[in-house]
């Protein structure tokens, strides 16, 4: 049994869950060449890019993106892809923000990189199931469109659905406010948008955070139960 | 009186959206949708990141880098509010909860399909964020746009020439010109501008028209653009 007091720190130090990383490099050890990598982050919230950057710096090739931007003004994504470490990129939004080509815009209309477009619910929905055990559903978005091509259609109650497949992970990279040793994670305002389906659809999730708590916190506050998280790292504000 | 401009199309939708009503609000102009809402009104905006209940826009002391929209604005929230992640967000427009989608676009046509998220820009990557969810589930899918392009081409078409978003899922279109109704038999002219002629609509239009027995003059109080926007 834990203790039953947060300061008793002797007692806490012989519990044997521990996901506190002592730093982001750290957490990442072990990610490898040719990794499925998910990383959060929409519309300025949720981005890991403390955990992109040691990524950077970790330099593994021929990554595989799973990502809702490939460029995003408050994401340092890009630098993976300006570094060359990225083969393909799946996302929903791959246009860059300014006149000039983005570094994705650039390598893939050189077809240096591939790219997967897929509509936000659908994506968001295949990393849930492949996190939940699905491995793959039909859905009506995006029927009669191009990205529907070569998809295989079924009809049900009249309706026109096509398949999509689950999407899973070596490593999910997840921004959020609070964690605890076990792992445990609370977010504030928009900042779990694909956080949370991310952890759970990927062997290796590490999540950045603002500060990670001396004792775990209470059950009321946990978005994201510790078991789906691998380790934490707090990186503050 | 002169065509619509952009907020007063923007004016326009919002006399129709329902109180009580959940809305998802597009990229662009209609997001400004929700500054002409009724004070006193009880609608919810749905942004795609989860946010269930926006309120206006945060002034820059409250401002908050986590709390935004879709659109990377940061907002504030109205009470009732609640926060959901994506899967959650994108369950309920795919599962229909949404009352009211109301999306920009490129091009509408006759039978209801929609063009508004790739305009085959040579050198730009394609963005299709949650437009074809929204389109393709909403209970209803509205569309705010100009009339006709910059360079005067209808937007309202026999059959849509760019990609794509959802087949028939438009069923209410606002311009700078006209309210018009998408039905089974084709676009229904519900509002024409005050004083524009039937035939400049026609001809300023891609499909044939019907006009609705009981249709109105469309008018709207004046609003100013914000200088940024006049050029």
């Amino acid at each position: 049994m834990p203790p039953a007091t947060p300061d008793d720190t002797e007692a806490w130090a012989a519990m044997p869950i521990d996901k506190r990383a002592g730093s982001a490099a750290e957490a990442l050890a072990g990610v490898c060449d040719g990794a499925t990598v998910l990383i959060s982050g929409f519309g300025g919230a949720g981005f890991p890019n403390v955990l992109i950057r040691a990524l950077r710096d970790r330099g593994p090739k021929d990554l595989t993106l799973v990502v809702n931007s490939a460029t995003h003004r408050y994401s340092v994504t890009h630098e993976l892809i300006e570094a060359g470490m990225v083969r393909k990129v799946v996302c929903t939004a791959a246009r860059g923000q300014g006149k000039e080509p983005s570094p994705f815009e650039r390598l893939w209309m050189e077809g240096k990189i591939e790219l997967e477009c897929v509509p936000q619910g659908t994506f968001a929905e295949r990393i849930r199931a492949g996190g939940a055990g699905i491995p793959a559903f039909y859905t009506p978005v995006g029927f009669g469109t191009e990205l529907a091509q070569g998809k295989e259609v079924r009809n049900f109650a009249g309706r026109d659905c096509i398949l999509a497949q689950a999407i899973t992970g070596d490593l999910a990279l997840v921004r959020a406010d609070t964690a605890d040793r076990y792992g445990n994670l609370a977010f504030r305002y928009a900042q779990m948008n694909f956080g949370l389906v991310m952890a759970t659809a990927a062997t290796l999730a590490v999540a950045e955070v603002r500060a990670v708590l001396d004792a775990p916190m209470s059950h009321e506050r946990v978005q994201l139960p510790g078991f789906y998280v691998d380790r934490v790292v707090a990186v503050g504000a | 009186m002169p065509p619509l401009n952009r907020l007063q199309i923007a004016w326009r939708a919002a006399q129709d959206i329902a109180d009580g009503t959940l809305v998802n609000l597009g990229m662009g102009m209609p997001v400004s949708v929700a500054d002409y809402l009724a004070p006193e009104s009880d609608v919810f905006i749905q942004s795609e990141n989860g946010v269930i209940g926006a309120g206006p826009l945060a002034t820059p002391d409250r401002s908050d880098s986590d709390l935004v929209d879709a659109s990377s604005r940061r907002v504030t929230l109205r009470p009732g509010a609640a926060i959901v992640d994506s899967s959650w967000s994108f369950a309920a427009i795919r599962g229909g909860h949404i009352d009211v989608a109301i999306l920009g676009a490129f091009e509408v046509a006759a039978n209801g399909d929609l063009a508004n998220w790739d305009m085959r820009l040579p050198s730009k990557g394609p963005l299709v964020g949650g437009a074809m969810d929204l389109a393709a589930c909403a209970r209803a899918v509205w569309v705010i746009m100009e009339h006709v392009t910059r360079k005067g081409a209808p937007r309202l078409l026999e059959t849509c020439t760019l990609p794509l978003t959802a087949v028939r899922c438009v069923k209410r279109v606002f311009t700078d010109l006209a309210v018009i109704e998408i039905t089974p038999a084709g676009m229904v002219v519900r509002e024409m501008l005050d004083g524009l002629a039937e035939a400049d609509l026609r001809r300023q239009t891609g499909a044939p028209l019907t006009f609705a027995p009981d249709w109105r003059p469309l008018t709207a109080p004046p609003i100013e653009l914000p200088a940024a926007d006049r050029a």
